[in-house]
């Protein structure tokens, strides 16, 4: 998060935390009372320093749209929740055709997908220094210096874009399908 | 003209609509910046997705279905009714709340197009609506749209061009510019399909379409929409030294179009079901329609596929036990598509019509024969001589010709996304060329089928400034009123009617027709009747013209023309004398007035659309 886009909520928070520490931990005073001087340079050393990477909590929302999304296009969850050993595998086939069809609309209709990797996959292919970990999984004999020289196994994927419906306020998302009466 | 920063090109389509712009203030003759504008709309309950085409659907919500909060739209107040994918989603489900078609039931001359009669199916709790406001309801949010996306350029404001079928009546134009003007669109100006097609063909040739056509060519182009066939014939002439297209003719309206293909479909793939015991219901037909519609999309779009599996998922939750399979295969598709829809006829080929039950139920007057190509060849054949008086084409048709020889064609509409079906259409109307040792007609590569007639229209827009060729050709049809002949009366026949032209063919935007010479009385105070009569083939009758006699074919009557005269002044039931005079205006619509011999006073005679009954 951007130090621009922290809500009153974000600022509140911090405000505490910075209160409590204050009063803990000398170093941590330090830093502030030069802060209060105005000496931001000064103080971005001990912070960063101290500062642990940090979970957030991503917010639901998006992720119930996506599933009702997935439900009324694919009935997904009618799906996987169903008990398949019942059934053969040509009657899972003809409900695997509704889910496929419909998520796979909702996947390219509300995404931009592209593999992460665009060679091949088998191909051969070389890492410079500082490529990107979160790209690019290393597996196997994992050890020396880069460049590294590897197989390609899997291209992966990343969304280059993504744009869901706009949601009213006051739409209940976790209703992720309505119960169908019929008069 | 008004200073309007934008072009603005609306496609009110009978199942979707499209809206286009092109900024008038960056854009220059050959270097027009345009493109398609979004329209925000329900989806589903509470989820509003921006899309570029509105489905043509209203749905008429019970109180208690729909939370208002789950109404709300980008702009304003939560409405009482949905527009949108979301209509049609509902309405799949609860059909007798759903408005769907209102374009069609807008020219239907069986009904009165004022009163509030849709959905016919809805029970007497529904409030329901008229034609005309439905058509109004699609307008009002395609402005809502623009207005949210342009705070600083309001639709009022801009110069929008609304595109009619070219085959349609006056009173239909007029009722279709009374909607946009409910919808607060007050620069408007109406526009054909056909054309706007072939605008947005012009558009999209950047310059180039003049190497592609040639003096002499007449392009046919044929506009196959979601619920509608519209053809038109356009010529190119020329005018000093430059290139001119000129529309000769119009088809009739067909209510023929994609969704009965899909449907079509549908009931051949539950017909095959129901012979393995497989009865499916309303819901699940709906379903299976759309299957099919995809099923359709991928064996016409790709030669190597044989065969495509259909589901029918089940409705309850159960997926896997209730979802019925079955599967379409390119032959079941080859024969109700391709030779259901457009079978091999010869040029000499017309659609078969039945004699319609005396007592019809309320619905609309869907084409009886689902041959396309047949009433393509009725359409070439009524039009032989439609080129007969235009300058330069004197000599192109050979006297035994028996239909109108194309020289191009333009496709349009989202039929034609199938290759198969083009390339039919093709093979038969080479055919028949062929056949009369006629030269087989170039395509002309359109693309964009589905949006071309609003990126045509708003296109047009800016060519009207003065910045692009223009399509001439005025209204596609000559006027006539039904007056009764002064033979002396026999008793118990009713005196002949005589057809007295009072607007000639090709009237062009903003201009009127002579006075005729005769006379009709209208009575003071009583709302007086004419029959009103169209002609697409009488080219040289003039104002003043009287037919004694004609063919169905050549003269079809029209919804009745009335007028009342103001009891002011004069004394109630006395006879006044008065000429008929026609104008189209700048919009682009018909208007009659009457004229008394004396007094400078007119009064507007109305297109009576309150149907037959």
């Amino acid at each position: 998060m951007s130090d621009s886009s922290r809500s009153f909520l974000d600022r509140l928070i911090l405000a505490l935390r910075a209160f409590i520490r204050t009063l803990g931990d000398k170093a941590f005073a330090d830093g502030v009372a030069r802060l209060a001087r105005g000496e931001l340079p000064g103080l971005a050393a001990p912070v960063a320093a101290e500062a642990k990477p940090s979970l957030r909590e991503p917010p639901p929302d998006s992720a119930l749209q996506l599933l009702a999304l997935l439900q009324r296009e694919g009935r997904l969850i009618d799906f996987l929740e169903e008990n398949v050993t019942a059934y053969s595998d040509a009657e899972i086939g003809g409900a695997a055709r509704v889910v496929h069809e419909g998520c796979h609309k909702v996947l390219h209709e509300y995404l931009r997908l592209e593999p992460a990797r665009a060679e091949a996959e088998g191909a051969r292919l070389t890492l410079a220094a500082g490529f990107d970990a979160a790209t690019v999984r290393l597996t196997g004999n994992v050890v020396g210096q880069p460049p590294f020289t590897g197989t390609l196994m899997h291209r992966g994927w990343r969304v280059t874009e993504i744009k869901l419906p706009k949601l009213t306020e006051g739409h209940d998302v976790r209703v992720l399908a309505p119960a169908e009466v019929e008069l | 003209m008004s200073e309007a920063r934008y072009a603005v090109g609306i496609d009110l389509g009978t199942t979707h609509c499209v809206m286009a712009a092109v900024d008038l203030t960056t854009s220059d003759r050959d270097d027009v910046v345009e493109g398609i504008e979004v329209i925000p709309q329900l989806t589903a309950p509470g989820s509003v997705e921006e899309r570029s085409m509105l489905p043509s659907f209203l749905y008429l919500p019970h109180p208690d279905e729909l939370r208002a909060e789950d109404r709300v739209l980008p702009w304003g107040e939560p409405q009482p009714f949905v527009v949108g994918e979301l209509a049609r989603a509902m309405g799949g489900r609860t059909p007798i709340r759903l408005v769907s078609s209102a374009k069609s039931w807008l020219c239907h001359p069986g009904v009165d197009r004022r009163a509030a009669i849709l959905p016919v199916e809805a029970p007497e709790e529904v409030a329901r609506v008229s034609p005309l406001q439905a058509s109004t309801r699609y307008l009002e949010h395609l402005r809502a749209a623009w207005d949210d996306q342009h705070p600083d350029a309001p639709l009022a404001d801009q110069d929008v061009v609304l595109t009619v079928p070219a085959s349609f009546d006056p009173a239909a134009r007029e009722l279709t510019a009374e909607a946009a003007a409910a919808a607060g669109l007050s620069h408007l100006v109406l526009l054909e399909e056909p054309q706007a097609a072939l605008y947005h063909w012009i558009l999209a040739a950047q310059g180039e379409w003049r190497k592609q056509v040639r003096v002499g060519d007449i392009i046919l182009v044929i506009d196959l929409g979601g619920g509608t066939a519209d053809f038109s014939l356009i010529a190119v002439t020329e005018r000093d030294g430059s290139l001119e297209l000129v529309r000769v003719a119009v088809g009739d309206h067909i209510l023929l179009g994609g969704d009965n293909m899909d449907l079509a479909l549908a009931h051949a793939v539950r017909a095959k079901l129901a012979v393995q015991g497989t009865q499916i219901d309303p819901w699940q037909l709906q379903a299976l329609t759309h299957g099919c519609r995809n099923a359709k999309e991928t064996l016409l779009g790709d030669a190597t596929v044989e065969t495509v599996p259909v589901v029918v998922p089940s409705r309850g939750s159960k997926l896997i036990g209730g979802t019925l399979r079955t599967e379409l295969t390119r032959a079941e598709v080859t024969q109700n598509l391709v030779e259901g829809f457009f079978p091999v006829v010869e040029a000499a080929a017309r659609p078969a019509s039945r004699a319609r039950a005396a007592l019809t139920k309320i619905g609309l007057p869907y084409a009886q024969d689902a041959a396309m190509t047949r009433h393509l060849a009725a359409f070439l054949g009524r039009q032989v001589g439609a080129t007969r008086n235009l300058e330069g084409f004197e000599d192109e048709l050979p006297d035994a010709a028996t239909f109108l020889h194309p020289t191009a064609v333009l496709f349009n509409g989202g039929v034609f996304k199938a290759p198969p079906l083009l390339a039919r259409t093709l093979e038969v109307l080479n055919g028949w060329l062929d056949a009369e040792d006629a030269p087989p007609v170039r395509l002309l590569e359109g693309a964009d089928l589905d949006l071309a007639v609003a990126r045509g229209a708003a296109y047009y827009g800016h060519v009207r400034r003065g910045r692009g060729v223009r399509i001439r050709g005025g209204t596609a049809k000559a006027y006539y009123v039904g007056v009764e002949s002064a033979m002396p009366a026999v008793p118990g026949m009713e005196p002949p009617i005589e057809a007295l032209c009072i607007a000639p063919f090709g009237m062009e935007e903003g201009t009127q027709a002579e006075l005729p010479p005769q006379e009709v009385g209208l009575v003071v105070g009583e709302p007086v009747r004419f029959r009103f009569f169209g002609s697409s083939v009488r080219r040289t009758d003039h104002v003043g013209t009287v037919l004694e006699q004609w063919t169905p074919d050549e003269v079809e009557e029209l919804e009745e023309i009335e007028a009342t005269l103001p009891t002011e002044e004069r004394q109630p039931g006395e006879v006044v004398p008065v000429r008929l005079h026609a104008a189209v205006t700048e919009v682009g619509t018909l208007r009659l007035e009457a004229v008394p011999r004396v007094g400078a006073e007119t009064w507007k005679v109305e297109f009576d659309v309150r149907g037959e009954g």
